[in-house]
């Protein structure tokens, strides 16, 4: 296809021409931005925590009085919760990934209170927390019953000595890069050293998906919160799950009439809410790219519609010198491709402008290249599909309207 | 003129309906899209407090130990128990209160317990943040000395637990101990949750209200960012003298003269700690923010609704790019029309502004559909989970706002064709006609 006689006619409308260039070029930049934001999303999304989801009940319970043993409380209403219908087992932790609690510690390798620490959030848990979260172990052992210790012991001693910790991969990784992490001495917000006798293939933060570091590194420790200071986990057989939860309730209260259970809930809803804000965003983004791709086709089709009407002198002349529909239709979606490629080289630049503004006001990570070739075959493909129907008109115009003139 | 100018818009646009649906609709659902973002934004970033908020100031000390923090790293945003017990008992600020905030289970008699979100504050909280009574009044620094048992409740509650009757002087129980309803606060909603912003940026206000010293003395259990340095007994954290900073602390200061000799009053608290080994990071990063400094400094704004902003924006931009060449094609496919127009005299002023009264006509449709998309937008908003979305509202600014941006929006789409317009040459189309 001769495209000199394309540019000529281009040249001559060049107004219209770069409103078109103009408007593919925005488009291609926002959407290629837009469609890095969503992945991004949807990757956030996606990170697994390493739990049995599925598979998991959560209980709060507050007191309405001072409890005169929450030791002995909580470990009766573990029995009991364990002795339910389709429960698998049972534990207390201190906080869950997603949940509303927070606690980070500082991880030190020297008993020096200045020396250099990392930021890692800090979980309790009682026996049986490994079966019941359903986590994995890479390296070394789960706690062994002489480990365990009540946080309220804890809770009272100005020095804390635990004997054991187990961190997760991402921690390990980065206290002993050389992968020797069990066995190793660490030291956590005091003198006292812990012994690392297992690492987590994961164990998500409270947070995940968080900027800071104790939102990628967790560790966890032999400790027993209480029931006013921890979360019953059930591990129940799914299919169960709703007739444990409100079975659960039920029993935790008749336990002791001077409690209540501040919540019961699905790990799953609890994650489900957690990403509530990226889901919305991703479908935000992937409407607005949608209705930014529309609008471009109907800018598209609105100008080549005219264009057609316009030169329909031209057409007709080309057709009666022997032109044939197929020429006169990819005359139309050469010059179509010609704007599109001319907008998408603009748009390009303009995304990884965008993407600079984004990376320094936003502290988002570089557009990644390959982004730009799927922005630009999107706008290919939208601009050869917009320009059909007024290209088709314009082929099917007979020769006669060359001399009827428009 | 003008009547005749729109007169003429109706016909071209009766010519061509589906152009004209065409660019209407682009307009008004790019300025949807602006104008919801927009709003979110204006209701996140708004003053809780306008009258007041350049006179009241939140308090930071940095109190925490020196470890492998860097010389200007920031300080914690939180004061210590004995800090903040210590600037109270001193007075310097026309007004000044220490709280933080906690959850009690309140039983009415008779009624199953209720979980409620409580504050622990010193005194001045009620006038210091201008809480709106509906009976009664909070309580006296008197109150704070003697940790009386008294509270306040939220109008909510009132209605739950008294079906809205003044409930002054009855008994509420807390823990098993017995508390005097002294007032109730009507209700009252600071958008971002300012005075601590530690338990979620955008929370409703509290429940119940109870002085502070009373429960420390209950060993009542609090809520909100807790960090500590050193070594102590967990248990003993929340006691004076604990190196935990958990207590939010504002001050209120009439003039700007007295919130500089209160800074200078701060740093040299901070100095004076430092010289007796209490503090070991520097004097200077002792501070003061006003109201919507310390919002801007804590980046309370979400960065989603800040980029939802900037989209809609670069998606408004493609609209009128999109227009501005619809209105071209449009003006061009008219140059008969214009030639004819031209060659009976009318000036080129008035067909530039015959097209721009069409473009404007334009721009206020899709504004009123823009409107009309807006409120569904923000429905939307109001359907999603997010902690304020109850507080999004379109309100008269943004209302004149949305009709002034299409107007504009339009107006700027329309300049291109009608200067094109108005160079129409009409000796050329009447020939070719």
């Amino acid at each position: 296809m001769d495209i000199l006689p394309i540019l000529a006619t281009l040249r001559r409308h060049k107004t219209a021409s770069g409103l078109i260039v103009l408007q593919v070029a925005l488009t291609c930049a926002i959407v290629c931005n837009a469609l890095f934001l969503i992945s991004q999303r949807l990757e956030r999304i996606a990170e697994p925590s390493g739990m049995a989801d599925e598979e998991l009940v959560l209980f709060n319970v507050s007191g309405l009085s001072k409890s005169q043993d929450p030791v002995a409380a909580t470990r009766a209403d573990l029995v009991t919760l364990r002795g339910l219908p389709g429960v698998k087992s049972v534990a207390i932790i201190n906080q869950l990934p997603y949940g509303d609690n927070f606690w980070a510690s500082g991880m030190r390798l020297l008993p020096d209170q200045n020396a250099e620490g990392v930021g890692v959030a800090n979980y309790f848990a009682g026996e049986g927390w490994l079966q019941t979260t359903g986590l994995r172990l890479l390296a070394g052992r789960d706690f062994t019953n002489d480990e365990y210790q009540e946080q309220s012991t804890l809770d009272e001693s100005a020095v804390r000595k635990i004997p054991a910790v187990i961190i997760n991969q991402a921690l390990a990784k980065r206290l002993f890069p050389k992968g020797d992490a069990v066995g190793q001495t660490v030291y956590v917000d005091g003198p006292e050293p812990l012994r690392v006798v297992g690492v987590l293939d994961t164990l998500l933060s409270p947070n995940p998906g968080g900027e800071g570091e104790h939102e990628r590194f967790t560790m966890m420790l032999p400790v027993r919160p209480s029931y006013s200071s921890g979360v019953y986990m059930v591990r129940v057989d799914p299919a169960q799950r709703e007739a444990v939860l409100s079975a659960g309730a039920a029993a935790l209260e008749k336990l002791d009439a001077r409690r209540i259970v501040r919540e019961k809930r699905h790990f799953i809803d609890t994650r489900d809410n957690y990403y509530r804000q990226d889901r919305n965003m991703a479908w935000l983004m992937g409407a607005v790219c949608l209705a930014l791709l529309l609008v471009t086709s109907f800018g598209i089709v609105g100008l080549a519609s005219f264009w057609v009407q316009q030169r329909t002198r031209m057409i007709g002349t080309r057709r009666a010198l022997g032109a044939t529909r197929g020429q006169i239709l990819r005359y139309f979606q050469t010059e179509n491709f010609l704007l599109t490629s001319l907008g998408i080289v603009l748009g390009m630049s303009a995304a990884y402008g965008i993407s600079l503004l984004l990376m320094k006001s936003y502290e988002l990570p570089r557009l990644p290249w390959a982004y730009l070739p799927v922005g630009a075959v999107l706008l290919w493909a939208l601009g050869q599909i917009a320009v059909l129907a007024p290209a088709r008109r314009a082929a099917a115009l007979p020769p006669v309207a060359a001399l009827r003139g428009n | 003129m003008f009547a005749y100018y729109f007169e003429m818009a109706l016909r071209s646009f009766r010519r061509s309906p589906g152009l004209t649906v065409l660019m209407v609709l682009t307009i008004a659902i790019g300025v949807a899209a602006c104008m919801t973002t927009l709003t979110v934004f204006h209701v996140l970033s708004g003053d809780p407090i306008p009258h007041k908020s350049a006179q009241l100031f939140n308090v930071q000390l940095a109190a925490d130990a020196q470890g492998d923090h860097k010389e200007d790293d920031e300080p914690t945003f939180q004061l210590t128990r004995l800090d903040a017990q210590t600037l109270l008992a001193e007075k310097r600020g026309d007004r000044q209160v220490m709280m933080s905030g906690g959850g009690v289970a309140i039983e009415p008699e008779g009624q199953r317990a209720i979980l409620t979100s409580a504050r622990y504050s010193s005194a001045d909280f009620f006038p210091m943040f201008e809480v709106p009574m509906l009976y009664g009044t909070g309580w006296t620094a008197a109150d704070d000395q003697n940790a009386a048992r008294v509270m306040v409740i939220s109008e909510e509650i009132n209605e739950r637990v008294f079906g809205g009757a003044d409930s002054r002087g009855k008994i509420l129980r807390v823990r098993d101990k017995d508390f005097r309803i002294i007032g109730v606060a009507k209700r009252w909603r600071p958008v971002p949750h300012f005075y601590d912003l530690s338990i979620g940026d955008f929370r409703n206000s509290e429940d119940v209200y109870l002085p502070f010293s009373t429960a420390m003395e209950l060993k009542f259990g609090t809520m909100g960012n807790f960090s500590c340095w050193g070594t102590h007994a967990p248990n003993t954290s929340r006691d004076v003298g604990a190196s935990c900073a958990w207590i939010q602390y504002w001050v209120e200061l009439g003039t700007p003269q007295k919130a500089a000799s209160y800074l200078q009053y701060l740093k040299d608290y901070a100095e004076a700690q430092r010289r007796a080994g209490r503090f070991e990071r520097p004097s200077s990063l002792a501070r003061i923010w006003s109201v919507m400094d310390w919002l801007a400094h804590r980046q309370v704004v979400p960065k989603d609704v800040q980029l939802q902003v900037w989209l809609a924006f670069g998606f408004l931009l493609v609209c009128l790019v999109n227009t501005v060449g619809l209105l071209l094609a449009k003006s061009l496919r008219r140059s008969g029309e214009i030639g004819v127009r031209r060659a009976l005299g009318a000036p080129r002023r008035a067909i530039f502004w015959q097209f721009l009264v069409e473009a404007g006509s334009l721009g206020l449709a899709g504004g009123l559909l823009g409107l009309a998309l807006t409120a569904i937008g923000l429905w939307a908003v109001r359907q999603g989970s997010s902690s304020f979305a109850n507080y999004v509202q379109l309100d008269g600014a943004m209302l004149g706002t949305t009709l002034g941006l299409a107007l504009m929006a339009s107006l700027a789409a329309g300049l291109l064709p009608a200067w094109r317009a108005c160079q129409v040459m009409p000796a050329l189309q009447l020939k070719t006609q």
